[in-house]
């Protein structure tokens, strides 16, 4: 059943200091979107704000999960994670000190994720065949592109319907960016899952995207319908392509 | 001193027993530095560790203070069909007042650890001191982990409690002994490791009763301590920290 | 000397309060006078490691019976030696093992750190239980000199005006420090102490600083204690109430200046002292404990803090 995520103007920041500025933005059933922007755009915020991490001072923020509504604002972060919205946020969070099947279980947590365990677990073993090799490794002494496919399987192993990713590609070489946005398709892919995915880079992120935004100071500056428009748009030539 | 095989024997059986007792008291202990957590998160701003410390510190001696309004100062002891009869084996004997509370605390050990690596909320219970903000995207709330764990390692604590009085006579004061214990053993077996805390739960109980067979009882106290400063000085981490 | 007109009032009001218990002349007064001022010097002295630098040291036992025992000890050796000489002695011998705590267990931090001064309670009190010099378990005599030196009148008189002496240097220090750069110090490594670390405090000299002055202000305190007891024995000279009412009393009255633990120590002490004789001292133990656990409660700040909010 469909599920997608409907940001309405938005203004949220930290203490006095106001970083999103009415930002609304949408992700429809089955769609990958793209959240682009440069460093300190307020994409992370955004992801933050959804999560319930950054409490919005305003705006609304429904997400639909199997044909039923919610409310996100107001609702704790380990609330909005049960109703099927995982997130990789940015910096991977794994537990350093756990194995890394142990972290694979740990994301299992969320009741409706645990009947399902099994058929997951062996999912991601098969998607990321080096956490079946590492499965005994403690996750703090992964490479970081190890620990990036633990990270996005550990949100896989929660059985989500909707799925965020703040910047995948930060901190890895460009074969492993590569390999890593392939993932995220694959995934999708494969759990039909609604992705909404913050990137600075543009080029791999527009590879799987359908979608994009383009946020510039708190505001979304430009909403691409397609990827083709996206490629087109001067924000996009100036900040990303140097044209 | 008179070192016979005989004795030496008794006071390695005694100590592998009184060992599966500290066993269970440290695993308590793990409870305890993951609720720490909770207080350094929770009033960062306010200073909290010094006032939940404190407040914790406050706690003992006001029970302390209420046992001997209740019991007095002077030592009590409880009695038990097996308390007094041995387990006659060839080469020694094992007496059933220190047995039982050895199989029990093993048992509540291994049960514990069962539970903490096996269960989803024992899974979350290991990871709540890692880092709060990724168990809550695992869905879980940390505070009420941390609760669960609380109280978890308070009853555990309490279990040992009631072991001890069959392996000796107990007074108000005896908790803050195995409060230096209990760290010891935590801080030589390697924080959060298992099978850590139970070779240094072992090692302690075996050398703590040599020290007491050899030296008299009265010196036991400081081993732990002596243990705690080897430790510290030549490996901090422990025995088997991860 | 910018700290001077403080100490000059400091001592202005010792001075008061002396007279004003020579004036009375009653030695009940004294012995409660004595207690009294012997928490405010124990509280400054674990405030300045536990108020200051965020470190909660639970064993102050453990420095307090040094102190007390190495008095002990030094009357039996040299019992013509003047009480301000096995002060000193006694603060010195506390303050090392003050300095080596703090190095054994830098690694140690919060909760850490606590238990292991708690340990070392423990440990001390064994050794100075197998110790047969000192009395061990069965505990020591001293006797108490019927005169005071230099002063004339009974010896508690002399015992109280030394430790009013004590308390004015003690609380001389936490001001000083609270106003130099030491006490800046001290601060950052509270807040966050890799940061402070990190931007080049010298956290470890610091902490030894702290940990060294705290021990040996807390020994110097027990050292006059068998003259005030005339029985020492490990039970009573390790009693919790010490380092109970040496944290209490700091946390009541406010840990964030010197003034906190005076009105701590005047208040909690005075009140223990009027339960112990209206009620039973077996109430006015609990008094500390419980009043403590309710003030981290409802009032973090103590009640100097309380007042300063007001303001
Ligand atoms: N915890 C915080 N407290 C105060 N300000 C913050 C905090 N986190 C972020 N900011 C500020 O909010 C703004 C947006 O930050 P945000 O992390 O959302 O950007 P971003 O687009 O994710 O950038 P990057 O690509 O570098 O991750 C920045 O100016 C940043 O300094
Ligand atoms: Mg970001």
């Amino acid at each position: 059943m469909a599920s997608s995520l409907n940001i309405a103007n938005i203004d949220a920041g930290y203490g006095a200091v106001r970083v999103l500025h009415d930002v609304s933005l949408s992700v429809g059933a089955g769609e990958t979107v793209a959240l682009l922007g440069t460093n300190g755009n307020g994409k992370s915020t955004l992801m933050k704000s959804i999560m319930g991490i950054v409490r919005p001072s305003g705006g609304s923020i429904s997400a639909v999960i199997d044909g039923a509504t919610h409310e996100l604002i107001g609702l704790s972060t380990e609330e909005i994670v049960d109703l099927g919205i995982a997130f990789v946020p940015e910096g991977r969070r794994l537990f350093p000190k756990q194995t890394v099947t142990e972290n694979l279980l740990l994301g299992a947590f969320r009741p409706a994720a645990r009947p399902a365990i099994r058929r997951n677990l062996d999912f991601c073993f098969e998607t990321f065949p080096v956490l079946k090799e590492r499965a005994r490794q403690l996750a703090g002494s992964m490479s970081g592109g190890e620990q990036q496919m633990l990270a996005l399987a550990r949100a896989l192993m929660s059985a989500p319907r909707i799925l965020l990713v703040d910047e995948p590609s930060v901190g890895l070489a460009p074969l492993l960016v590569r390999r890593t946005i392939d993932k995220i398709k694959e995934l999708k892919d494969g759990y039909n899952l609604t992705v909404l995915m913050a990137e600075q880079n543009f080029t791999q992120a527009i590879r799987i995207a359908d979608r994009g935004y383009v946020i510039v100071h708190g505001q979304i500056a430009f909403a691409g319908e397609s990827a083709e428009a996206l490629n087109n748009n001067e924000l996009i030539r100036e900040f990303y392509l140097g044209t | 001193m008179d070192v016979s095989l005989d004795l030496l024997m008794n006071a390695m059986i005694s100590g592998l027993l009184l060992g599966g007792f500290y066993a269970a008291v440290s695993i308590g202990l793990l409870g305890m530095a993951v609720y720490q957590v909770y207080y350094v998160a929770f009033e960062r701003r306010d200073d909290q560790s010094l006032r939940g410390l404190s407040f914790f510190f406050g706690l003992l001696f006001i029970a302390e203070v209420g046992l001997i309004l209740v019991f007095g100062v002077d030592y009590r002891s409880v009695n038990a069909r097996y308390i007094g009869p041995s387990l006659q084996l060839v080469l020694f004997d094992l007496p059933w007042r220190l047995l039982v509370p050895f199989l029990v605390s093993m048992a509540m050990a291994i049960g514990l650890q069962i539970f903490l690596s096996r269960s989803f909320l024992g899974r979350a219970i290991q990871a709540v001191a890692q880092d709060q903000l990724a168990l809550q995207l695992m869905a879980a709330n940390p505070t009420r982990i941390k609760r669960i764990a609380f109280g978890l390692s308070i009853a555990t604590a309490a279990l040992a409690g009631a072991c001890l009085i069959i392996i000796q006579p107990v007074e108000p004061s005896i908790g803050r002994e195995y409060i230096g214990r209990v760290f010891a053993i935590c801080v030589l077996g390697g924080l959060g490791s298992f099978p850590g805390m139970m070779i240094a739960a072992m090692t302690l109980g075996i050398v703590e009763s040599l020290t007491s067979t050899f030296f008299g009882p009265s010196w036991a106290p400081a081993v732990a301590f002596g243990v705690l400063l080897v430790t510290l000085a030549v490996r901090p981490s422990g025995i088997l920290g991860r | 000397m910018r700290g001077t007109p403080f100490i000059l009032i400091l001592i202005a009001i010792a001075a008061v309060i002396f007279g004003l218990a020579r004036w009375l002349d009653n030695s009940y007064a004294f012995f409660v006078g004595y207690v009294v001022v012997q928490y405010i010097v124990l509280g400054t002295a674990w405030n300045i490691l536990g108020g200051y630098t965020g470190y909660v040291n639970f064993g102050i036992t453990a420095f307090f019976a040094i102190g007390a025992y190495s008095s002990v000890v030094l009357h039996k050796l040299v019992p013509a030696m003047p009480l301000p000489a096995m002060i000193v002695v006694g603060g010195v011998m506390a303050g090392i093992v003050g300095i080596g705590t703090g190095y054994l267990t830098l690694r140690l931090r919060g909760v850490f750190f606590s238990i292991a001064t708690l340990a070392l309670a423990v440990v001390v009190q064994t050794l100075i239980t197998n110790w047969d010099f000192v009395g061990g378990a069965r505990g020591a005599y001293v006797l108490r000199p019927r005169v005071a030196p230099l002063i004339g009148g009974g010896y508690i008189d002399y015992l109280f005006l030394i430790m009013l002496g004590l308390c004015v240097a003690a609380l001389a220090t936490a001001r000083a420090i609270e106003r130099s750069a030491l006490g800046f110090g001290f601060a950052a490594i509270r807040d966050d102490e890799a940061a402070a670390e990190a931007s080049g405090v010298p956290t470890l000299r610091l902490k030894l600083i702290a940990t060294g002055l705290s021990g040996g202000f807390m020994g110097m305190a027990g050292a006059p204690l068998p003259f005030y007891v005339t029985y020492l024995d490990p039970a009573s000279g390790f009693s919790l109430n010490y380092a109970v009412n040496a944290i209490a009393m700091p946390l009541i009255g406010g840990t964030s200046s010197w003034l906190g633990p005076v009105v701590g120590a005047v208040l909690v002490g005075g009140l223990q002292e009027y339960l112990r004789v209206t009620i039973s001292s077996a109430v006015n133990v609990l008094v500390a404990g419980v009043l403590m656990v309710v003030f981290v409660i409802i009032a973090p700040q103590g009640i100097v803090g309380l007042f300063k909010r007001k303001r």
